[in-house]
């Protein structure tokens, strides 16, 4: 394997000598190295395997006026750098007078400790026969499977880093791994129906690859019988997979930068005010055991730690950059890339009922409940289905019908509201928490959502 | 560490004398163990972001990069590896790890017979001074901010305004150990233009994506006031608009990006790695009908300036215009090389990636319905109640060919007349069941720039053409 690891005191000195030469006197740094590799098959066969070796840095500097500069590369050979730090000392002539970013205050607080084993890479054939056998397994789960058309092995060791002039280090190494298995069933004269499961683990050897096949073909084999619904109003329940995939599709509305820039739904003045049912919570918490590959620490060096953004209903936090925190006078939260205008974002849900407060509705059972649920089991098309400025979304979804006590898939439908009624429209919660890649949830019950089917 | 890079690339004025030799090295002895083909595809790009928030430049985010992408094939398998480290050792190492996932190991073979590179086809040479030529930062900011200061004038109750322009400069080179031996310099350059407006409880966010390959005087010749008026007019349009009624019903699509629906319907559909995986119900359908007899669909390299135009595919072929449907029946499938060799449709040109970090996969160019006889007007004529889509959103098309797709913009059509405007909206279906239902094209036939994400990462294309109409479709709202 190609030896592609990062030295932060030697990138850091080099960086020093450049930036000295350059007349630069204060700059960061963040770098992030890898290598991965993968294997697809199909049908027993190797579809493809691949590796790759990256590396990337990000070079800011701040010029003689205070202004800010940045310049992205793969080539961290010294051209490289100096071709950089010469670019970012550039693109400062252009910076934002009005926002200018600055060293995270806690770029050099102590980072906490997370149990996240190093696994050595295991030899590429062996990962083939792996997800050969898995997709042998999942084939032969049952008759009306034939084939698992998006499939995938990986593993991957990669490094980050976080540098800046007034001798912040940080330095992390990871080793992760996933396999997704999505399956494609049919019975004779009817239409394709398919679902999938994922795993992530922090080396090859730890993932659950049963577990993975199992869920697979659950859920795949759960939509083989389905039927189109009609078009209303109904009460749903979303999986904790999906109502996740929601929340973070706006979670602008918890994003200090967002509120700043003008396009979230919340203003600087919704802290304390209510955003939902006086029983739900939303929590950022990329330190969670469950958070496999999370972060120590965020593009500007500030370390990852919990934030309550919603307790009891009520919006309690921002997430932030140092500019963002700087402009709320708050300290930074964590959830910093880096950049010129540097971007926030989430790192991991943990969404439930507020402790104390009851948790809504008790005893929530889709298969005793008096009039048909919708139960949302996947979400597809975020991407163009949300409107996070606006709070609305229509989205395709995968899910089923559940009356008096029997369930059927839905053949195909969108699911559509406003995300501001919809968490005022949670009526409680069903089953236990579940830890997904995303993050921690139950599944959640909310009134009337507009369903659009075909029937 | 990683090794020191060398000073020379692709974009060296020396390409041929400092690359041939290793190239026919790294070629050779991928042949010498045991390949029957070996393909290194060397990256060189520059890029560069600019954006523009109300009336201040808030963010410049230059970067610059280089690497490797080494395909091997054995039989129907390969090994793909990509490489930051374009150094000698880099490369042999890339090399061997592709080999060795094909269980093969350099110098274990007889040596096999490779004749060298042929001559190199540089479709560079008219482009080499296109990076210079493109605006200055001075001059890209200078129109960014006449963009915003042109939403402020056209628009009202405008909560926030973006524009934001991306250059990309792209110098590749494909040497394969078929002979091929091809170098190309790529130009795209795209602008947004954004608002959100916001009246109380009403709010809209519209945008518009303006997009060109090849042309480095773009930007200059942008026309900022123009496309500010539109956007804001739609803006202005759709920020009391209602929310649409969820049903099955007819609706006319317009022109230009209206063209996501065969983009995502049917066209992801025809791209041999969907026949490879067996997730596209026309695997077999080539000769037959799988469409309305009014719709005949092309997908192109060579439309001048067009978004998914290209000199050569990311394999070395030159770009074809392809023929997918004519009159209805299914006439080709999108190929690449490994479609090719897994498939048997031959390779049209379609071989893309989105950086040397993929290998590359059949992936639509510029991608339309063609031409019809009638006008915009005897389509939405033609229908009693429906829904005009007059701009698209994104989409996207699932694992047994579920598609959907989001409308930006939309108005009711009653009694044959445009009515009042209605958000909210997303279009599903599926590709067997929608394409026999286009039942109507119009003569307007335009493109629209967009990137499309899949197997082989995010590439620019162009969706495109006339109004349509589509007898039935399922409209999913409130």
């Amino acid at each position: 394997m190609i030896d592609n690891r990062l030295n932060p005191q030697a990138l850091s000195g080099r960086l020093e000598q450049l930036a000295a030469a350059a007349g630069i006197d204060q700059w960061d740094l963040g770098a992030s190295c890898g290598t991965d590799t993968s294997v697809q098959v199909d049908r027993g066969e190797a579809k493809q395997m691949k590796g790759a070796q990256r590396s990337a840095i990000t070079v800011r500097v701040w010029n003689e006026s205070g202004l800010v500069g940045i310049t992205s590369t793969s080539d961290l050979s010294d051209p490289g750098l100096e071709r950089a730090l010469s670019g970012a000392h550039a693109a400062s002539a252009f910076g934002n007078a009005e926002e200018t970013p600055a060293f995270s205050p806690l770029a050099t607080a102590p980072l906490v400790k997370l149990e996240q084993p190093l696994h050595d890479a295991l030899p590429i054939l062996t990962l083939l026969d792996t997800l050969e056998d898995a997709e042998r397994q999942l084939l032969g789960s049952h008759a009306a499977i034939g084939t698992v058309p998006y499939n995938g092995l990986a593993q991957r060791s990669s490094e980050r880093l976080y540098l800046n002039s007034d001798g912040a280090c940080r330095h992390q190494s990871l080793t992760t791994a996933s396999i997704y298995l999505y399956a494609r069933a049919q019975e004779a004269g009817r239409k394709p129906r398919s679902s999938g499961a994922v795993r992530l683990a922090y080396g090859p050897g730890e993932l659950d690859i049963a577990g993975c096949i199992a869920e697979a073909a659950q859920r795949t084999i759960a939509h083989l019988d389905y039927a189109p619904i009609e078009t209303g109003a109904y009460t749903c329940v979303f999986s904790p997979e999906a109502f996740l995939d929601l929340i973070g599709a706006f979670s602008s509305m918890f994003n200090a930068r967002a509120v700043l820039d003008g396009v979230s739904l919340s203003q600087r003045d919704s802290l304390g005010q209510s955003l939902a049912v006086p029983f739900l919570s939303i929590r950022d918490n990329g330190l969670h055991p469950g958070n496999i590959g999370a972060s120590l620490f965020d593009g500007e060096g500030t370390p990852t730690s919990p934030l309550e953004l919603v307790e009891g209903g009520i919006l309690r936090n921002f997430l932030h950059s140092e500019a963002t925190a700087r402009a709320f006078g708050v300290p930074p939260t964590g959830h910093a890339g880096m950049g010129a205008k540097v971007s926030v974002g989430p790192d991991w849900f943990e969404i439930g009922a507020t402790p104390g407060s009851g948790g809504g509705q008790q005893g929530l059972n889709r298969f005793s409940h008096d009039a048909p649920v919708v139960v949302i089991d996947s979400l597809s098309a975020l991407h163009a289905g949300v409107k996070a400025s606006q709070g609305s979304f229509s989205l395709p979804f995968d899910g089923w019908l559940v009356a008096g006590g029997v369930s059927r898939s839905i053949e195909a439908a969108t699911v559509a509201g406003d995300v501001r009624q919809l968490l005022q429209a949670i009526i409680g919660f069903e089953g236990e928490t579940k830890v997904t890649p995303d993050g921690l949830c139950p599944h959640v019950w909310v009134e009337g959502l507009s369903i659009t089917g075909e029937a | 560490m990683l090794a020191s890079l060398p000073v020379s690339g692709p974009d060296h004025p020396s390409l041929e004398g400092s690359w041939l030799p290793r190239l026919e090295a790294l070629l050779a002895s991928g042949l010498g163990a045991g390949a029957d083909l070996v393909e290194v595809f060397l990256e060189r790009t520059d890029h560069l972001g600019v954006l523009a928030e109300q009336d201040a430049i808030t963010n410049v985010s230059p970067s610059f990069g280089m690497g490797a992408g080494i395909r091997v094939f054995r039989g129907e398998r390969d090994g793909f590896v990509s490489t930051n480290d374009l150094s000698s050792q880099g490369l042999n190492q890339a090399l061997e790890q592709a080999l060795g996932m094909l269980g093969l190991t350099p110098g274990s073979a007889p040596t096999r017979g490779f004749e060298g590179l042929g001559s190199l086809k540089d479709f560079s040479i008219p482009k080499v001074d296109w990076l210079e030529r493109c605006p200055s930062l001075a001059e890209a900011t200078a129109k960014l901010l006449e963009g915003t200061a042109r939403l402020a004038k056209h628009g009202d109750h405008l909560q926030a305004r973006r524009s934001s322009y991306s250059r990309d400069w792209q110098n590749v080179l494909v040497a394969a150990s078929d002979g091929t031996f091809a170098r190309d310099i790529r130009l795209h350059q795209s602008l947004g233009l954004n608002v959100l407006a916001a009246d109380g409880d009403h709010r809209a966010g519209l945008g518009r994506r303006y997009g060109t390959t090849d042309s480095p005087d773009d930007l200059r010749q942008w026309d900022a006031d123009v496309a500010a008026q539109d956007v804001c007019a739609s803006a202005g349009t759709m920020l009391y608009a209602d929310y649409v009624e969820a049903g099955q019903m007819p609706a006319v699509l317009a022109n230009r990006f209206g063209g996501v629906i065969f983009h995502e319907a049917c066209g992801h559909l025809l791209e041999t790695t969907q026949v490879e995986r067996g997730t596209t119900p026309f695997a077999d359908m080539v000769g037959k009908v799988i469409a309305h007899e009014a719709v005949t669909a092309i997908d192109e390299g060579l439309s001048e300036g067009a978004f998914g135009s290209l000199s050569m595919d990311d394999e070395g072929m030159e770009p074809q215009r392809t023929v997918l449907i004519e009159r209805g029946v299914l006439k080709r499938f999108l190929s690449d090389r490994a479609g090719e060799l897994r498939t048997g449709h031959g390779r049209t040109g379609s071989g893309r990636r989105q950086s040397h970090a993929f290998a590359a996969a059949s992936r639509m160019r510029n991608t339309f319905i063609a031409a019809g006889p009638h006008t915009p007007g005897q389509l939405i004529a033609s229908v009693d109640r429906g829904l005009y889509c007059k701009s698209m959103g994104g989409g996207s098309v699932g694992p047994t060919g579920q598609f959907n797709f989001a409308v930006e913009e939309g108005y009711l059509i009653e009694g044959g007349k445009l009515t009042k405007p209605v958000k909210g909206a997303t279009l599903i279906g599926e590709a067997k069941e929608v394409m026999p239902r286009i039942s109507m094209c119009a003569n307007d036939l335009e493109l629209a720039a967009g990137f499309c994400g899949s197997v082989s990462g995010s590439i620019n294309v162009t969706v495109g053409q006339p109004h349509i109409k589509v007898e039935s479709i399922t409209v999913g709202g409130r």
